[in-house]
């Protein structure tokens, strides 16, 4: 292998472990939050049995998310010169102005967050908790602000091959970034409700069933009926955003080969690339320019069109309909679970049981949103401005090879372990109850 | 206020690199004394251990962040010589960032995991801070010499490596003096009294090879009448050596008296040392191949980030000040509730 393929799978290596666990942090920072102002507000002591259970988690998720992205960032610099030489005049403020309004931020509150319950007025512990939470957020925004411009540049002009920023509002916020923004903060919502829910359904399983795993519980599904539908539609918003901006990207999506007017909805197929069409396609006439163009006989642009500059076809096809798929299967299991709460106060066995299931349905459906708009924007790093081949160091290939595969080992470690500590710490979270009742 | 930046063309680049040295110097300090702590945490038992860890887990993260801002800063600010330093490094690179992937989670896992594991993440931490101080000393060890391959530098940059450990130790456990009592605190001043020791011989014989053998440090270091500014350099730094030695002698005193002082000299060591690597090589931003003004990326990018630092750097040092404080004292254990 060629150090450019070894470089590629090297960064999707460290970009996918690393994603796993911001979009944990970013949202469960504003449920704590949710724990800290209700203990504030009812004085009951649930909240804080929330609010300790999941800290710990935040805590073990956050330290996670800063090594893994410490090492990504890195890798600009190791593996991908070419990328800084080129945009590095745009990239380089966003990933400055993300170190230093968000990163020093989260990291010291942290500490008082996590430590200084006993030691600070509760109305400081409050607070930290909220900047906390605020830069993790802050820090989601520079990084999706510059994806963004990755996907859809604006805001520049090129000189002898390098990008020089003309409008920096431009840059910030290029066309596809408030629906990447809001599809992301709103996947991690999502991650978190079905995190907590699986967590929490397992205590309860276990025979842990305290006001605190009860009301959790409710929180997680209430939360997660109301993202899910906003979460359809903000996508489906973003969907149309990609049809404007990024034609091939969508072309890919749908399995589009050829141009055309009345668009079928391709629901199967398997897109072969060398032969440039479908095999085995299952479709719904029209009913794909319906959905992007909101007219049965919209024009759709195809594949065809873009040969040599767009994407592989099947990993963004695939990676689409799963995390649809996924999508969908959150709205329906989390409607049921309000319905069911709504009627019979206590959720079934079998419930609790589709919950745990469904514990780590929010990593797939990011992994797979992240691979159809990464990957969906293949050849280029950045759209029209800058090719992925272009941008690679010309490192010793068993350089590259050598250090993929410790870090190969190292996630595939670091995740049974991650996974390990999540049960451990619900069963320990049990176990302190069921102590502590005896005692008393 | 930004065009007028623009027209010389030396604020940037000289601005930019004094915010890569700080942030380097605040690094080394900072996430020194964690490091520091974490090399030393298998000399004792557990409850010492978690102690010494105690006394660090609410800050080693935002130290860390320094490393995250020097290194982004060179990335942003100095994008060929980041390239340089990076591609020339790739494996040490490659290996300081595996430990800090480590470190960062046996943090974590130690007290997260199932009580099995935890023997296993004690040593993963120790393990992992050892190596993170010796790549990031080879690695400096490599920058001075500007990157020259064979023997000479290489054995150069591994001794480096182990002047860092030193040097991290010495930050370590003198930050153990001030936050801990009793026998551990007593453990810790032996540890800095080694330590400092072992770090004055290390940096007067990797002085010595880097003035005799490179004729720039040379030229620079021994020329008139520079000579007679530096000579005061290492005559502080004997000085406060030995005041360090004694002071270990005599400590802890009555109601913990100078505790915080032996921290202090050492910080003041490492700001010695920090300038005298500085001037080895100053106005190269890579020893021998690359100078500042030579190096900077376009000046209206540089001014949107320096804007930027500049209004956010008091912020950042306020906030860092209050969680000093709220953690000030003799470290306690650490518990969520």
């Amino acid at each position: 292998m060629d150090a450019f393929l070894l470089s590629r799978l090297q960064f999707a290596a460290n970009i996918s472990f690393h994603i796993l666990f911001p979009t944990i942090t970013i949202a469960l920072g504003w449920v704590l939050l949710f724990f800290k102002l209700q203990y504030r507000r009812s004085g009951d002591a649930k909240w804080m049995d929330l609010y300790f259970f999941f800290t710990k988690i935040f805590a073990l998720t956050f330290s996670l998310g800063v090594v893994t992205g410490v090492t990504m960032s890195f890798q600009f610099g190791t593996n991908w010169p070419g990328y800084m030489n080129t945009v590095g005049n745009i990239a380089g403020p966003l990933l400055a102005y993300e170190v230093l309004t968000a990163f020093f931020l989260e990291a010291t509150f942290l500490g008082i967050m996590l430590f200084a319950f006993r030691r600070v007025p509760s109305w400081l512990h409050t607070l930290a908790t909220f900047l906390v939470a605020a830069g993790t957020t802050l820090s989601a925004f520079w990084i999706l602000a510059l994806n963004s411009w990755m996907q859809t540049p604006a805001g520049f002009e090129m000189i002898d091959g390098v990008a020089h920023a003309t409008n920096w509002l431009e840059i910030v916020f290029t066309p596809s970034m408030p629906y990447r923004l809001f599809h992301t903060l709103l996947g991690s919502g999502l991650t978190v409700a079905f995190l907590m829910a699986g967590l929490l359904a397992y205590r309860w399983l276990r025979g842990d069933r305290g006001t605190d795993v009860k009301s959790g519980l409710a929180v997680s599904l209430v939360l997660a009926a109301v993202l899910a539908p906003v979460q359809a539609v903000v996508g489906d918003l973003h969907g149309i955003n990609t049809r404007d901006y990024q034609p091939a990207k969508l072309a890919a999506m749908e399995a589009h080969w050829d141009s055309g007017h009345g668009a079928p909805l391709v629901l199967f197929a398997l897109p072969d690339g060398k032969e440039r069409r479908n095999r085995m396609e299952i479709s719904v006439p029209k009913l794909g320019s319906l959905i992007v163009t909101r007219d049965p006989n919209g024009f759709i642009r195809g594949l065809n069109e873009f040969e040599g500059f767009h994407p592989p076809v099947a990993p963004v096809f695939w990676s689409f309909r799963v995390m649809v798929g996924l999508g969908t299967l959150m709205i329906l299991v989390a409607f049921t679970g309000v319905g069911l709460l709504w009627k019979r106060k206590l959720l079934p066995v079998w419930f609790l049981r589709v919950l745990m299931l469904m514990m780590f349905s929010g990593w797939v459906a990011t992994l797979a949103g992240w691979y159809v708009t990464e990957i969906g924007r293949q050849p280029w790093l950045v759209q029209g401005v800058l090719l992925t081949r272009d941008a690679v160091a010309d490192l010793p290939p068993a350089h590259v090879g050598l250090t993929l595969t410790a870090y190969l080992v190292t996630y595939a470690l670091l995740l049974a372990a991650y996974l390990g500590s999540l049960f451990y710490l619900a069963r320990r979270a049990g176990e302190d109850v069921r102590k502590g009742e005896a005692v008393s | 206020m930004i065009m007028s930046g623009l027209e010389s063309p030396w604020l940037l680049p000289y601005s930019f690199a004094f915010l890569i040295g700080l942030s380097m110097l605040l690094y080394a300090i900072l996430d020194g004394y964690d490091l520091g702590v974490g090399i030393l945490s298998q000399s004792v038992g557990q409850e010492d251990r978690d102690r010494m860890i105690a006394s660090i887990g609410p800050f080693w993260d935002a130290n860390e962040t320094w490393l995250v801002l020097g290194v982004g800063l060179l990335l942003v600010a100095f994008p060929v010589a980041h390239g340089i330093v990076l591609g020339a490094l790739y494996l040490p690179v490659s290996l300081m960032m595996l430990a800090l992937v480590f470190r960062g989670v046996a943090f974590d896992f130690r007290k997260k995991a199932e009580p099995r594991f935890r023997p296993l993440w004690d040593r993963v931490f120790w393990m992992s801070s050892v190596v993170v101080a010796l790549t990031q000393g080879y690695m400096l060890g490599r920058f001075v010499m500007g990157f020259e391959k064979g023997l000479y530098p290489q054995a150069f940059a591994v001794s480096f490596g182990m002047l860092v450990v030193a040097g991290y130790v010495l930050m370590g456990s003198t930050w153990l003096i001030l936050k801990t009592e009793g026998d551990l605190q007593k453990r810790a001043i032996c540890w800095a009294r080694f330590a400092i020791w072992v770090m004055v011989i290390g940096a007067i014989l990797s002085s010595m090879a880097a003035v005799l053998t490179d004729t720039r440090i040379y030229d620079r270091m021994l020329a008139f009448p520079e000579l007679t500014l530096l000579i005061v350099m290492p005559v502080v730094s004997v000085i406060l050596t030995l005041l360090m030695h004694f002071l270990c002698g005599v400590l802890p005193l009555p109601d913990d008296k100078l505790a915080w002082m032996p921290f202090a000299i050492a910080v003041c060591i490492f700001v010695l040392g920090f300038v005298g690597l500085v001037y080895s090589f100053y106005p190269f931003i890579i020893p021998g191949q690359l100078q500042i003004v030579d190096a900077a990326a376009a000046p209206a990018s540089l001014m949107v980030i320096l804007v930027g630092a500049v209004i956010v750097l008091p912020f950042l040092i306020g906030y860092t000040l209050v969680a000093y404080h709220v953690f000030r004292g003799k470290a306690r254990d650490l518990s969520y509730d």
